[in-house]
């Protein structure tokens, strides 16, 4: 086989012991990043670019890139512990994982989102090293119609199924899409809704919404509550990993599922936050415990995981072979394979195979070692729960301010987060989810702009959407997501007779 | 962190001496006395951004600056938010732009309350071609071919011209083409270079106006071609890159009957109201770095055009360049009311 002589001439590359220590480095600068909101992957990325460029083009990328897999895993730390997404594509982590958090369960609810991070890159880095040069063409067939019919997707898959009146999920979508409204519209170069403001030229960045939906809302209620973490309790035990790993089993058709929405959404590329959010949705709908998800489920940990860390490895694939940057943080990693004066695209895997192939087996080697370094510090970061909360608050709202002010260097961001952190107080009051809002915010944009590409591709003819045999599978797939429990409900009325329906 | 240490300590040595040996022949007065503020008014991980931080890159690498330079992205309202920001920071010496075509156009096509002629204009460092590129599968070799095409799909327009932003350089030269041949595209917005080429190698679109370095990899991989140069003269760089072609190799889009020209300025300004010292300090330190191989080299790989320009004749250069843009945009609708 080809790709594994490849990859062992990789693996040679790592044999410099240099580059590990480059990588450590760079795992453990990731897992900070991660863990301060605001101060994002692309971000760390972009600020660390500069000091590669005395580096050979492999050693800096194997840092850079273990910037990304550290930023990665430490996203979830900040969601399970204070209800803070310190990364877009960690919000659905905090459903499932917060909740475990505040029954005493952090380091459990840790240890699932550690090791179905690293499962989810292990599953996407098997296929970029067997299937790169097939599944690299796929991208190529996505145009805007195909781009938003994977929007739509996801919305479906995320809306068809809430608990919550059908109403308020509608509300909470609508602000959420007229938040994400605002700023320059990119299909027509005008200014919306910014009345004339400077301040709101920018928009409203998802992170800043989201450190205050999430995490300022989070300390507001803890406060009315009495001052005190629920998860107070949390029973610190270095076993707990192995514990939850004889959980992990039993969840194999799920992660499977997760890595295969993970893997496809990194590849079109989508992103890794649709694809943490999607494969919350579908987890939530087909999984036997579906019902006590937002409850403290570890499944509804492990499953987003799983996707956004497959995505976000496959997200590499198209930045290499087609030099489309699947995420932001490849956007800048790419900017950097320019500046180290290597040219993404199709041939980098011809004329640049010492590269190529060092990195792939730098993400083998680099979720191994964070693995290896989040999963030691569980009990240390679970114990952080023990601090008093009137100690633990006030850190927390300083490095919420701080994350919001770095995410565009303004100061009114700050201001912006505290408003959001109200509004995500009051939506808890009255029993709003705020996870439709959020999900707006992230995607409404791209979903928006996707859509009216395709209109004007079409001319104005919906029937695009159903041009092609891939875009026609994938919007319906979507609408039959979306009237799922209806299509259930017609279902069990079909089998169960008239019976049941008297009974009602 | 402690190599960054190390190199701080040599950069202190490096500029103690260096200050030891200029100081008796000073040739300038002014120089930093703390971090410069690099302001992008675009997006991580596009064009402007890159050289951005090239220069950063080469700046600390070849120890050009005694204090550090700080890139920080301003992109909200398609870049006006980092215009206003230099706008308003009057006579500050401490922060420098670089600016793209949206210096023109943002205001133009947004409404924002700004001039290219609020910032003191320092220097132009480079201009950034555009190509015309179609899918390697099209049935035509040249503009000439391109243009029957083109004539002979009207009305119902099948041509779709991707392009980078809304009524910015992308459609503009669109625009130019549809007002120099009286033919009508479906111009399609995406969000950055690499996914309009992208979406030319899979047929979504019929052409780009792509910038050399975003479509360069498709080209040697024998996905896309290029039809012809938006400039008045061929480009200089004789190196072979695809086939056994070179850039130079390209004709310009004048040849082939298609009269239009449009370079992208990749320039850099400072604050309103700062003093000519502050500025030269500036022009002396961007006239070091193109002498360094780092920057030779990213020339020569974007396939960029290197004038460079400073004082009078980058003033008299920007006043044109306006002028050219704003009536362009007329002609085409793009002006805010």
């Amino acid at each position: 086989m080809e790709a594994l002589s490849n990859l062992i001439g990789g693996f040679s590359v790592l044999g410099d012991p240099m580059n590990i220590v480059y990588m450590f480095v760079g795992i453990g600068l990731g897992v900070l990043i991660g863990v301060l909101p605001g101060l994002g992957g692309a971000n760390g990325v972009a600020i660390l670019l500069p000091l590669t460029f005395s580096m050979s083009p492999v050693s800096a990328i194997i840092m850079l890139s273990s910037i990304y897999w550290g930023a990665l895993f430490g996203g979830a730390i900040t969601s399970v512990l204070f209800n803070i997404p310190g990364e877009p594509w960690s919000v659905a982590t905090t459903f499932d994982g917060h909740p475990m958090a505040q029954r005493g369960k952090a380091g459990e609810a840790l240890t699932g989102a550690f090791t179905g991070s690293f499962l989810g890159a292990f599953i996407a880095v098997l296929l970029i090293t067997f299937l790169a040069p097939v599944i690299a063409k796929f991208a190529l067939q996505f145009g805007p119609a195909e781009f938003f019919a994977v929007y739509l997707l996801t919305f479906c898959s995320f809306v068809g199924m809430g608990r919550e009146s059908p109403f308020k999920v509608l509300a909470a979508m609508t602000l959420g899409f007229a938040l994400a409204a605002v700023g320059i519209d990119t299909v027509t170069g005008q200014l919306r809704m910014t009345f004339g403001s400077t301040e709101l030229l920018r928009g409203f960045d998802f992170l800043v919404a989201v450190i205050g939906l999430f995490g300022v809302g989070e300390i507001l209620l803890t406060m009315e509550e009495g001052l005190a973490f629920k998860g107070k309790s949390a029973k610190i035990n270095a076993k707990v990993v192995l514990e939850t790993w004889k959980k992990l089993p039993a969840m194999w058709v799920g992660a499977l599922r997760s890595a295969a929405v993970g893997c496809w959404m990194g590849i079109t590329p989508g992103g890794a936050t649709p694809a943490s959010f999607m494969s919350y949705g579908l987890a939530k709908r087909f999984s036997k415990n579906g019902k006590n998800f937002g409850k403290g489920e570890l499944e509804g940990v492990v499953m987003p995981e799983v996707a956004a860390h497959a995505a976000g490895t496959s997200a590499l694939l198209p930045m290499l072979t087609l030099g489309i940057p699947g995420s932001p943080t490849a956007a800048v990693l790419l900017g950097g394979l320019l500046i180290w004066g290597l040219q993404p695209g199709p041939l980098l895997f011809v004329e640049q195979k010492d590269f190529v192939w060092g990195l792939i087996a730098s993400i083998y080697l680099g979720n191994i070692a964070g693995l290896i370094v989040v999963l030691t510090t569980v009990p240390l970061f679970a114990a952080i729960l023990r601090i008093p909360f009137s100690v633990i608050a006030p850190i927390i709202l300083v490095i919420c301010a701080v994350g919001a002010y770095t995410v565009h260097n303004a100061g009114l961001d700050i201001a912006v987060m505290l408003i959001f952190g109200v509004v995500g107080y009051i939506f808890k009051k009255l029993d709003y989810p705020l996870a439709p809002l959020v999900l707006a915010l992230v995607l409404g944009d791209m979903a928006e702009s996707s859509f009216r590409q395709a209109m004007l591709v079409s001319q104005g003819n919906i029937g695009i959407f159903w041009s092609n045999p891939l875009v026609g599978s994938i919007v319906t797939l979507a609408l039959a997501m979306l009237f799922w429990p209806l299509i259930t409900k017609v279902k069990e009325r079909l089998m169960g007779g008239p019976r049941p329906a008297a009974a009602e | 962190m402690r190599s960054a240490f190390a190199r701080s300590i040599q950069r202190f040595a490096a500029v103690c001496t260096a200050v030891a040996v200029l100081s008796p022949l000073s040739a300038w007065a002014w120089e930093p006395t703390k971090n410069v503020e690099f302001i992008v008014p675009a997006g991580t991980g596009g064009g402007a951004d890159q050289m951005a931080r090239m220069l950063q890159g080469i700046i600390q690498k070849n120890n050009l600056m005694a204090q550090s330079l700080v890139v920080i992205n301003k992109s909200g309202g398609a870049g006006a938010e980092g215009f206003l920001d230099m706008k308003g920071s009057s006579g500050n010496p401490h922060k420098i732009i670089i600016t793209l075509s949206n210096l023109f156009t943002t205001p133009l096509a947004t409404g924002v309350p700004f001039k290219w002629d609020d910032l003191t204009p320092v220097a132009m460092l480079a201009l950034d071609e555009f190509i015309l590129w179609v899918n390697a599968k099209a049935p035509y070799d040249d503009v000439k071919g391109y243009l029957a095409a083109l004539k002979a799909a009207q009305p119902g327009s099948e041509f779709k011209m991707g392009g980078t932003g809304s009524k910015q350089e992308d459609q503009i030269i669109t625009a130019a083409i549809e007002q120099a041949t009286g033919a009508k595209f479906i111009y399609v917005p995406y969000k950055g270079g690499g996914d309009v080429a992208a979406q030319l190698v899979g047929g979504h679109v019929t052409s780009s106006v792509n910038n050399p370095i975003e479509a360069v990899s498709q080209w040697r991989a024998g996905e896309l071609k290029p039809l012809c140069v938006f400039d008045s003269q061929r480009l200089p760089y004789k190196e072979p890159v695809a086939s056994g072609k070179s850039w130079a190799d390209i004709p310009t889009c004048k040849d082939g009957g298609l009269d239009i020209e449009y370079l992208m300025l990749r320039g850099i300004f400072m604050a309103p109201k700062v003093t000519q010292d502050q500025v030269d300090y500036y022009v002396n330190l961007f006239k070091k770095v193109r002498e360094t191989p780092e920057w030779k080299d990213f020339m020569e790989k974007g396939a960029f055009n290197t004038t460079m320009l400073s004082g009078a004749e980058y003033k008299a250069w920007l006043g044109k360049a306006a002028e050219s843009h704003r009536s362009l945009m007329e002609k085409a609708g793009f002006i805010a009311k």
